[in-house]
Order: C-alpha cells, then structure tokens, then sequence
C-alpha cells in the first residue's frame, strides 16, 4: 500500500487522514511554539499587546456557488478564524493565483465581494499578490488570505479547561455550506431553500465579551464539520461530549441532501458558525443574546461534556447512543 | 423531508422499545432468545447510525449479514479495474469502491499514480463521459444487488440507443434470495430470523421470501430504512417468534408490492441473464449473479477488453468473509480497530460505507 507514498484527495478532507499528514509532516518540524495544539489562529506577543495571526487558502469549486463566492469566503474565512481565536480581525493580505482564461468579468465580480464583505467585516486589505499561471495550472481561481487581529480582553480560551458538566452550543444550523457547493458542483437541484451559510462571526464573538471569561472553547466548524471540532477536544482528555439528536439544528435541505447522498452532516463544513463550549451558567445568556442577532438566530445548545473517555456520542432519536467519528476524508473535496 | 421526520418521531420510538422489552421479556420466559441476520447493508449502517443494538434487550441479537455490495465483491474484481485503468480506460464508479483493497492496490492509489478513475454519484455519469471522451474507452464498475442492478442496467440501453461504442460494464451483479438460502443451509450458523431489505424487496417483490418462510423456514420481515421502520420489524419478528410462525410480513408495505416493481423485473431480464457468481465468505453460489445476455455483449466489459475476474488475493489475517457470513462480529476479528481501521482498512467489511466493520466502528466501539 502506497498511502505513504503519494498525497491522496482524502488527505486534504479534514478528517483522520489529513490529520495524520499534518501531525506526520507539519507538526513534527514547525509545531513547537505558536503552531503547537494547532489552534486557527496563533496568538503572539506584540509589544505589550497579543496579536492574531493567521492564513487561509481557498480553492473552492465552483467559483460562485448559491450564498456566497471564493471572493466573500476568503475574506469570512480568515476573519472567523481570527474571531473564534478571540480576536477582533484588522487587517488582511489577498494572495490571487489567476488560470489563464478567467474572465474579467467573473474576476471584478470576487473582487468587489472581498471588498464588500472586508467592509462588513471592519478588516483593510493592507497588502496583497496577484500571479497569473497558465491554463491548467490551477482551475480558476485560487485565493490565500493571511489575517492579522487583536486579542479582545477577557477571553481566557483553553481546550484544557473545559471540564464535565460544561456545554456545547452551536451558533445556527450546520453544514449548510458545504452541501450548498456540492449541490452546485454537482447540479442537483433540490430546490431553491439550501444556500452557503458563508458568514462573518466577528459580531457573535463581540457580544458575548462580557461573558468571556466562562467561554472556553470557539471554533468555526469548517473541513471535517462538527464531528471534527468535538473530537479535536475530547482526545487525550478524560472527558466526553455527548450531544442530543433532536436538538441538533440543520436545515431542510441539508436533510434533504445528507439522505440522499449518504453523507452525515456532521461532517460536512459550515463557513459561518460557530461552535462554543462554555459553563452551564452562561449557556441560556448567550443563546439569548445571539438569538437576538440576524447570524445567531438558530443557535442551540447541542450537547454536554460528560465524565467519559476521550469519545464524542450522540443520543439518538430511538434513546441508543452511538459515536460521533471523525470523517476519514475526501467526502467532499474542495469546498473551501 | 417531513415524510422522514414522521419515521424518526422520538415519542413513537420510545413506545415501540417498550413493547420490544414486554415481548422480548416473553421469549426470555420461555427461556428463549432471538438472532436477527439483516441482510442489507443499509439496514446495518441505520441500525448503527440509530443506536438500535443499544436499547435491545440482551436476549434479542441483531447480527449483520451479506448485505454490502462492495464487500461480498472478491479483489480480484478491483485487480481486473485496476488492469483495465492501466490500460488508459477512465474507470466510472461509485465512491464506495474508491477505498477498497484489491489484490495488490486501491483504485484511490491507482488514481493517485495518474490513472483516470472518476467518482460518479448516479450512472448516467457514465454516459456523460464516454460522450465528452469519444477517444477513450470507459468502463462503468457494476457492481450491486438488485436495487442498483436496474439503474444501472438503463446504462446499455442508453448506450445502445444513442449509439456510444466506447461505453462498457465490468459487472458483479449479485442476487440477495440465492444468498439467504445458503445461509439458511449452514449448519453453523442459528438464525431465527432474517431482517429483509427495503430497497431490494421493493424490486423483487415480498413473494420472493416465501421459499424461506414456513415449516422449515424461519420468519422474514421486510422493513424500511428509517428507525421507526426497523424497531416495527423487530416488533414483528418477535411477535412471531413467539407464536412459533414462520411468514412473510411486510411491514415497508409503502413501497413493497408482493410481486415488486414488474418494470424493473423486465428490464433486467432484457439486458441481463442468470450466471453462477462468487461471493466473499459464501463462495459460489448457483445462479447467485447476472450478466449481460450475449446479444448485448459489447456492452460487456469482460469480452470487450477480453479480461478475465480471478478470485484475487485475501488480504493477510482478514476475517470479512466470516463477518460478511454472520459468523463473526466485528468486534470479534483480533485486527478490528487495531491492525484493521477506516484509514487503514485491512479488509472491505471496515473501508466501505455499508460494511459491517466500518458500522461498528463507527457507531459503536
């Protein structure tokens, strides 16, 4: 077997495999320091400030996809993961690899979304980077954006302190982004309902400042989904998180879509969510707070940290209980 | 989406897993116990997926059999698309088939190295590419059991009538009947029961499991998909296992006509005809399979590119033919979850999505 050897779809899906590459490959020469843990975003001392820094590539295809583009999805990309790190995002470097062929047109058309979502989001485009390569080179589009932010006071977030008892909330319904661009890529067209949740989460992580110090765990459930995120925390811990499935929020055509294809939407990207984990005491303020703002209507608590070993389950609708894996990859390539 | 939320209704689960617990209670005080084969992987993975081994009492045993398409495939069918890549044919499969060993390598490695193997979500995919690539031959992976056998079939149709020569089908059909009547015939194994597939019984028909029922045979419930579906099927076999009867019920009777879908019938019985087939833990198994009838026959993979589907090579310690027969749990093979994962899959029953070992593994460790 040769899985050694050549680098597979499966090892960029954000499941098992990709994992293991990263911790083969990438961890083990650069993962002492900031990199350790892999967090979204590294947190770095800046004078007697600390600074968010982080990178994002995105290769998603199609270009344009119902909900958004690869133009606002880098710009929500970078800017997210600035924000579940706890920090206010600032400034943002666009790197544009251009196959020769793209149309100016479709060009202008993601340009003027990063602009307009960079706007949304209070961040400056402060540096940038344009190549052109030839035609099959690349397919399109591909952008990178690095973001720079500064750490909001308060947030004290540590997977090690999350402790039995504490709660998992989920900021709105999961995985729409990613069946929203298979649905495009793969024409299937279940109707007009299901679109990208690609989304700035900047304005949920601000309002709930005054609360920080009980949040203890933010991430935007992209690659991998949910089932990724949680088991990222449980592992190596004497903890886990068991989540109920009647009150997982997923929207109709995500069903749809997850029924007919096989895929559990468990595992499938979001790009404008955030899933928290916080003290019980804070849980219905926050659910309050967001659900009183246009991106955090349908956030809902969805589990709880259990005394278990290193496991995430879900209690299902017929009261058994089962786990919640890791997807091994490849279900869906190139979605961001 | 508001008809399958009707099949997952929480309130009508917890009613139906007691009047299990009060039957099962029943048995037990006729010091009796249940084992239910199910032999359709689907029913595997919602089983799994649902938590349903979970809430069964202790003396009602739901054991997995022959029911994943990919599995009951031999390497040595992987080998003969692996050949045929080589050979510059751009290889069309569904994902399931990706992942799975053959007898040296994936079709996901073969790819890797530069060969063309496209993952194709409905047949007609196929037809697509042999029609964007008029100078490449492409081969379609047919493989399944009688749900997919009609789709797929469609494909030479389609082909014929449109004319597209570089179009063909490397098949491995199998038949679900052939395949219970073998298991019903091993000594080794104790079935009380068989737990029938939605899909396939909707193509063949409730009738088609009279043969198993009666003084000899043992009690067949045809159940849908969702958990609803399957707690009223276990409710059923129990009911009848208790009253010592041995029938038909069919409890997915939404879908399922006692004769099946006749037009299905006929347009496998055009296009294809009965062959013996080879399955992984059963062996051969007597008019078990179907190929492609002779007046059809460019459409044939195997006498088109003149290749030849061997047994192929087990791989080393791999215990999936025991497990796709019943006889072993999966948790049982000394390689599950440690020689044996997901990534790493030792054998089919752990890599594809409706394997038994990939259920347990990951719903249930």
């Amino acid at each position: 077997m040769n899985s050694d050897t050549t680098i597979q779809l499966a090892h960029g899906g954000g499941g098992r495999l990709s994992r293991d590459l990263i911790n083969a490959e990438i961890v083990s020469r650069f993962g002492q320091g900031p990199l350790e843990g892999l967090p979204d975003a590294a947190t770095l001392p800046w004078n007697s400030k600390k600074m968010i820094f982080t990178t994002d590539s995105f290769v998603v295809q199609p270009l344009e996809f119902p909900g958004g583009n690869i133009g606002d999805l880098a710009v929500y990309g970078t800017v997210n993961d600035i924000s579940v790190c706890g920090g206010t995002p600032k400034w943002l470097s666009m790197g544009l690899i251009i196959e020769e062929g793209l149309s100016i047109s479709t060009l202008r058309h993601i340009l003027d979304s990063i602009k307009t979502a960079a706007s949304a989001c209070g961040v400056v485009i402060a540096t940038g980077d344009t190549k052109v390569v030839g035609r099959g080179q690349c397919d399109g589009l591909f952008v990178n954006t690095s973001g720079i932010g500064e750490a909001i006071d308060g947030f004290n977030l540590n997977q090690a302190r999350i402790a039995e008892g504490d709660e998992v909330i989920a900021s709105g319904n999961l995985a729409d982004h990613g069946f929203a661009v298979l649905a495009a890529r793969q024409n299937i067209n279940i109707g007009s309902t299901l679109k990208s949740d690609t989304a700035p989460v900047h304005r949920l992580v601000e309002a709930v400042q005054e609360y920080a110090c009980e949040v203890k765990f933010m991430r935007d459930p992209t690659r991998g989904g949910l089932a990724s995120v949680l088991n990222e925390v449980v592992e190596n811990r004497n903890i886990g998180i068991c989540l109920d499935e009647t009150d997982l929020p997923f929207s109709t055509g995500t069903k749809a879509l997850s029924e007919m294809l096989g895929i559990d939407p468990l595992h499938v990207a979001s790009e404008g969510r955030i899933v928290m984990i916080c003290s019980h005491l804070i849980t219905e303020k926050i659910l309050t707070r967001w659900r009183n703002m246009p991106e955090g209507t349908g956030a809902m608590k969805i589990g709880t940290v259990i005394n278990d070993k290193n496991r995430v389950t879900i209690k299902t609708i017929t009261g058994g209980k089962r786990i919640v894996d890791v997807p091994r990859g490849e279900l869906l390539p190139r979605i961001c | 989406m508001k008809y399958i939320d009707g099949f997952r209704n929480p309130a009508a689960a917890s009613r139906l897993r007691e009047r299990i617990t009060d039957l099962a209670g029943t048995l037990k005080r006729s010091g009796r116990t249940a084992t239910i084969m199910e032999v359709c992987g689907t029913h595997t993975m919602a089983i799994a997926r649902f938590g349903i081994r979970d809430i069964l009492p202790d003396n009602v045993d739901l054991i997995s059999g022959p029911g994943c398409p990919v599995c009951v495939t031999e390497p040595g069918y992987i080998d003969a698309a692996i050949t045929l890549a080589k050979k510059d044919a751009m290889i069309v499969t569904f994902g399931d088939m990706i992942n799975v060993p053959g007898s040296d390598m994936t079709l996901a490695q073969c790819r890797a190295q530069g060969a063309s193997i496209e993952v194709a979500y409905s047949p007609s995919s196929a037809v697509a590419l042999a029609q964007q690539h008029p100078d490449r031959e492409v081969v379609f992976l047919a493989i399944g059991f009688e749900t997919t056998i009609a789709p797929v079939t469609t494909l030479v149709g389609t082909a014929a009538g449109k004319g597209i020569r570089n179009l063909s089908l490397l098949t491995a059909f199998k038949l679900v009947p052939p395949a219970l009547k073998v298991l019903m015939a091993d000594p080794t194994l104790e079935i009380d029961a068989f737990l029938c597939p939605a899909h396939v019984s909707a193509i063949i028909g409730s009738d088609a499991y009279i043969p198993y029922t009666g003084p000899k045979g043992v009690p067949c419930v045809i159940a849908g998909f969702e958990p609803l579906d399957i707690l009223l099927g276990i409710e059923g076999i129990l009911k009848q296992l208790i009253n010592e009867k041995a029938e038909v019920e069919n409890q997915y009777n939404r879908v399922v006509r006692p004769e099946g879908n006749i037009k299905a019938k006929k347009l496998m019985e055009k296009y294809l005809q009965p062959v013996d087939a080879r399955w992984r833990g059963l062996g051969l198994v007597t008019n078990s399979g179907l190929e492609i009838r002779r007046e059809y026959e460019t459409f044939d993979a195997r006498k088109k590119h003149n290749i030849k589907i061997r047994k192929g090579k087990e791989p080393a310690g791999c215990l999936c033919g025991d497990v796709i027969k019943g006889k072993l749990k999966p948790t049982a093979c000394p390689l599950f979850a440690a020689g044996c994962t997901p990534d790493h899959a030792v054998g089919p029953c752990m890599i594809s999505s409706e394997g038994s070992c990939a259920a347990y593994y990951k719903y249930s460790r």
